[in-house]
């Protein structure tokens, strides 16, 4: 029997986190941003069918970066876990919060376990019942957790997008205005978006009972 | 929250009752009963559990939608036990379902339905065909048909708007999951006899939405008025039938003031007579 040649543990958490950063710089940004009512996430997206924001329960958004098929792995196991959690307890149990530290162990575990780390990043948004109680958990490759206030942007070059929605964004927006600004800050200074090109999805808490609320190419 | 994951071979998709047998949550009621009578209890200790039943529900199709409409009483044996049960709910935007029986099983089979819809939605990126929802309903009742055996009988009406046919459709079941659709209208539960009898003798081809919901209206008047196990409309307490519409616009349920008006015109046609 061979034995393996020794890595440094902090070379190997390097090596693979190196990896999946590569992965995900690859595809394009999103954003989320908080409005009056609510929520708005938007994506660069070309495809009109397999999509990076659905919805996760009744006030729980998810939308993914990265590798198709792994956040879409993660969208469908979020949408499992919620409809168990609401179906054994009540409805008003599930919340983002406990559904962002399960993608967090998730995450980890893979991160440090498996032969690759997934090439993905997720943000989980829930609206609350009043403006307070809004919350967006931004997860990363490795299990990290960030939880982000007024707007989130991952995937692409998050920091710049970071900084321009810095810059924009204020108190009292309304859905258009936050959806402007979320364009804006994907786009770039020398950049405009196609509107077919969009992905926008609205969790508003006037919505009913299912906040979630997909936008149509033709609404924007 | 534990995050169910499942090798590829092993994914139960989107259904969601299989999700609840894969994590071990399938202890419902239907199972449980099954268990009881592999013991050998009889239906008659069953009876003696006293058990509420729902009854009388009715369902039109009225060419561009359906007008579901329920009473809102349960039984047990001889005694009112809820006055306010609500037996036509919406299953999701563009459909609702009707249940008469044993109202624990038939409550239990409603939840899972709603969510079996809704599930299956959010994990397939689109909703079920109408006729899909149809079918589901139709294991659904299956399933329960140990129980059923039992006298904890579940029988439901499924109605909704058809999105890709553009018209309104109904089905109505038999305790075996057997499914049939019905062009016209169709009653379930004890009042039904009474119920159908009205709406088949003031039925035409030209009905329109509003006198559909009448003719609904006046159904389960008829049938409470012969059944006393089906509930007519109580003034004193303000308990009005459960009626809905839906149509290319999705669910609709009717407003308590609209029915008091409704009825209010039965009452005075009623003592004209």
């Amino acid at each position: 029997m061979t034995m393996p040649f020794y890595v440094a543990p902090e070379q190997m958490m390097k090596d693979r986190a190196d990896f999946a950063r590569k992965g995900i710089a690859r595809g394009r940004a999103l954003v989320a941003v908080r409005y009056v009512d609510g929520i708005v996430i938007v994506a660069e997206n070309s495809s009109q069918t397999l999509r990076k924001v659905s919805e996760i329960y009744d006030r729980i958004a998810f939308a993914g970066v990265g590798k198709y098929n792994e956040f879409d792995q993660l969208r469908v196991a979020g949408v499992r876990a919620a409809d168990l959690k609401g179906y054994q307890y009540s409805r008003d149990d599930v919340d983002a919060r406990s559904l962002a530290n399960s993608y967090a162990q998730m995450l980890g575990t893979i991160f440090t376990h498996e032969m690759k780390p997934m090439e993905v990043e997720i943000l989980v948004a829930e609206v609350g019942l009043e403006p307070a109680g809004d919350q967006m958990f931004h997860i990363l490759y490795d299990g990290t957790v960030v939880d982000e206030r007024d707007y989130a942007a991952i995937g692409g070059d998050a920091e710049a997008t970071r900084a321009r929605l810095d810059e924009a964004w204020a108190d009292g927006l309304d859905r258009g205005a936050a959806i402007r600004i979320g364009v804006t800050a994907l786009g770039g200074p020398d950049r405009e978006i196609p509107s077919a090109e969009l992905e926008v999805a609205d969790l508003a808490r006037t919505n009913g009972r299912r906040c979630f609320h997909r936008l149509e190419t033709a609404d924007l | 929250m534990t995050m169910p994951l499942f090798s590829t071979g092993d994914d139960p998709g989107a259904n969601f009752a299989e999700l609840l047998r894969r994590v071990g949550l399938d202890d419902g009621v239907s199972s449980a009963l099954g268990h009881k009578a592999h013991a050998g209890t009889t239906g008659d200790a069953l009876h003696d559990l006293g058990v509420p039943h729902a009854t009388t529900c009715v369902a039109l199709n009225y060419g561009d939608g359906v007008v579901m409409a329920g009473d809102r009483r349960a039984t047990s044996g001889n005694l009112i036990s809820h006055r306010r049960m609500e037996k036509v709910v919406e299953a999701d935007r563009y459909s609702g379902v009707a249940i008469a029986g044993a109202a624990g099983p038939a409550m239990e089979m409603i939840r899972l339905f709603q969510l079996q819809l809704e599930h299956y939605e959010k994990v397939e990126g689109s909703p079920l065909s109408l006729e899909g929802k149809a079918n589901l309903l139709s294991t659904m009742v299956r399933g329960n048909l140990p129980a059923a055996m039992m006298g904890m009988i579940v029988v439901p009406i499924f109605a909704g708007y058809d999105l890709r046919r553009h018209c309104g459709r109904l089905w109505d079941y038999d305790a075996t999951g057997g499914r049939y659709e019905e062009r016209k209208y169709v009653a379930t539960g004890s009042g039904s006899l009474q119920a159908s009898t009205v709406v088949k003798v003031g039925f035409n081809e030209d009905l329109s939405g509003d006198e559909a919901i009448d003719l609904a209206a006046r159904a389960l008047w008829e049938a409470a008025d012969a059944d006393s196990a089906t509930g007519g409309p109580d003034a004193l307490r303000g308990i009005y039938p459960v009626v809905a519409t839906i149509d290319a616009d999705g669910w609709n349920r009717l407003e308590d003031d609209d029915l008091v008006e409704r009825y209010e015109r039965i009452v005075s046609e009623v003592r004209s007579r």
